[in-house]
């Protein structure tokens, strides 16, 4: 593995719960640019490792960097703001406001900052933010309902709403925890053309996913958990034809 | 865009002011028309337009707001007893002072949030209003309260009249009307930059952290300073009121601070419209209404009232309507209340704007 574009280090990681072994010697690099996917069977430990990434839970040993900088240690705002941003699998939003308010306030963190005492501002003399917030909104299909309740909308497309929010903030890293699940299949192919357009602009991703149709519609290299350990890394060709994993994880689902 | 929304405030703004500046008018049919009651529902509705800054907009619930409203008031009276009886320097002082406390009290409280921030509030009001009595009867007089004395030194105005002299706006007495216009001025002004942060980037921010405060921190911001500048805020609204309260009449007493004090300015928001830019107000203005008008009356005036009906149903009737008014407003205030909360829950504004729904439906479907 060539190190020197490795932008996401988890490097020997390790975390129980009071004994049991949720993560152990878990060892994983992201390159700048890619879409990294991590499967695995239920309990596998993907969304342990997803909250040690961005700080909701301490590992008991180990580290976690980002771009020469450790995450692990940090407030969740601190690693938002290095440009790391995560998209919830129960979608996570402002219910009380509207889509477009709903946008405009992560892109408000991105330009300015964790804090900023300007409440003799205008928010309608925010031209660029409501642009670019309204712009984020229709690239996720959301572009027909952008002053509504965020309350008011189906599961699905609270789904969206929330990709719009990570999306907005531009972010160098993002994390998806399952971005697809509960949506028609049809939502869930636009979905996935929207991940494969923001590719193309060079974001890099971390996507831990259940369906493996998502899985190899976008992932270039994909790590497999199982028992909390990686038992194959490697591109999706590489990683199909590993036993382990047929045995593990893919095997009910491919024959 | 940006020049219609900014239109659109300055309507509000001076379509606000016009309103209060007319109260003397339209209050007459009310018979509230007296500057001692518009001078309340100017203070009061200062006062509950700040405590909504911070419970309308983030969903922080303060008990103990009614300690910056006496911190406000004791620093307003020192400021006539040392310096000098104009006014200006005593509102100033009780801003800044309240500030100060507002952002220690903050600090600490926000520690927590939920019924757990309610409680840690509450317990440093309570503290407050212990202390104004015991240990810092230097400062507070204690249960006599803190007046005026012909022996105050006053500095800067070396006055050397007969008697106490009453508070002035550079010369102007503020007593009577001109002490109604001062307030009204200055609840103009609250009400400008109420409206100003409500529609600021800072003010959504606000709003959001009502709505999903996690959501806040893993959207990049440090809600905690956010929450500390809206409690400030809405701490110095409450020392402004408190000033103003020792400008029309230059006392402070301890049982300014008690939490029954801080109890109202909930109800008042609560009753108006919480997170509404003028719901606040309209409690207010209901519950001092209340307290002032519908505890004066007894049972002659219910008669007279009562008048046409005829002799027995009348007596019935005054029977019942004067549990609830002189010394039982209360029981009237309470049932009101109620109603409001089980079928109107964002309070009174709610109730305009499903009436202006309905008219715009039955304007449309005609």
């Amino acid at each position: 593995m060539a190190t020197e574009n490795i932008i996401f280090h988890v490097a020997d990681v390790h975390k129980s719960f009071s004994g049991l072994h949720a993560l152990s010697d878990i060892d994983l690099g992201v390159k700048e640019g890619e879409t990294h996917a991590i499967i695995g069977p239920n309990g596998a430990g993907k969304s342990t490792l997803l909250n040690v990434c961005i700080g909701r839970l301490k590992p008991d040993q180990g580290t976690v960097t980002f771009d020469g900088t450790a995450l692990t240690g940090k407030q969740p705002h601190e690693i938002n703001q290095l440009g790391v941003v995560r998209v919830f699998q129960t979608p996570e939003i402002f219910p009380d406001l509207t889509l477009m308010q709903n946008v405009m306030v992560p892109c408000l963190s991105k330009r300015d900052g964790s804090f900023k005492l300007n409440f003799f501002r205008r928010m309608s003399a925010e031209k660029d933010i409501k642009e670019l917030a309204e712009s984020t909104l229709v690239d996720v299909g959301l572009g027909e309902q952008l002053y509504n309740d965020a309350s008011s909308l189906s599961r699905g497309d609270k789904r969206r709403l929330e990709l719009a929010m990570g999306l907005a903030q531009k972010p160098r890293l993002l994390l998806l925890d399952e971005p697809t699940a509960g949506m028609a299949r049809h939502d869930t192919n636009k979905t996935i053309d929207l991940l494969n357009r923001i590719k193309a602009q060079g974001m890099t991703k971390v996507i831990i996913e259940h369906d493996m149709h998502v899985v190899f519609s976008l992932a270039d290299r994909i790590t497999v958990l199982a028992g909390g350990r990686i038992i194959a890394q490697g591109t999706p060709d590489e990683v199909k034809g590993d036993p382990k994993v047929r045995e593990a994880y893919l095997g009910e689902e491919q024959e | 865009m940006k020049n219609e929304s900014a239109l659109k405030d300055w309507t509000l703004i001076i379509l606000f002011a016009a309103v209060v500046l007319t109260m003397p008018i339209w209050l007459k049919p009310l018979g509230a028309n007296y500057p001692d009651l518009m001078q309340k529902f100017a203070i009061f509705g200062l006062f509950a337009i700040g405590f909504n800054i911070l419970f309308g907009l983030t969903g922080y619930l303060s008990f103990g707001h009614a300690a910056f409203l006496g911190i406000g008031s004791y620093t307003a009276v020192w400021s006539f007893k040392l310096l000098t009886m104009n006014v200006l320097p005593a509102v100033i002082f009780a801003v800044v002072m309240a500030g100060i406390f507002a952002f220690l009290i903050g600090f600490v409280s926000l520690r927590r949030s939920g019924i757990y921030f309610s409680i840690l509030t509450l317990a440093f009001a309570e503290m407050s209003f212990n202390m104004a009595y015991s240990v810092l009867t230097p400062i507070t007089n204690g249960e006599t309260g803190l007046q005026l004395s012909l022996k105050d030194p006053r500095i800067l105005d070396n006055f050397q009249g007969e008697g106490i002299p009453i508070t002035n706006l550079f010369g102007v007495k503020m007593s009577g009307m001109p002490g109604f216009y001062f307030c009204a001025a200055i609840l103009i002004i609250g009400f400008f930059l109420s409206v100003r942060i409500t529609r600021s980037p800072f003010g959504m921010m606000l709003r959001a952290i009502k709505s999903n405060q996690t959501r806040m921190a893993y959207t990049g911001f440090n809600t905690r300073p956010y929450l500390v500048w809206a409690f400030v805020i809405s701490g110095m609204y409450a020392g402004m009121a408190g000033a103003l309260m020792a400008v029309t009449d230059p006392l402070a007493g301890a049982e300014r601070m008690q939490w029954t004090a801080s109890g109202e300015v909930v109800l008042m928001t609560i009753l108006g419209g919480a997170g509404t830019l003028i719901g606040p107000l309209i409690g207010a203005g209901i519950i001092k209404y209340f307290e002032n008008i519908f505890s004066a009356f007894n049972e002659q005036t219910l008669n007279e009232v009562f008048g046409a009906l005829p002799d027995t149903l009348q007596n019935i009737v005054v029977k019942i309507a004067g549990l609830f008014v002189g010394e039982g407003w209360h029981l009237l205030l309470g049932l009101m209340f109620l109603i409001v909360i089980i079928f109107l829950p964002g309070g009174i504004m709610e109730g305009f704007r499903r009436l202006g729904k309905l008219f715009r439906l039955s304007g449309r479907s005609a």
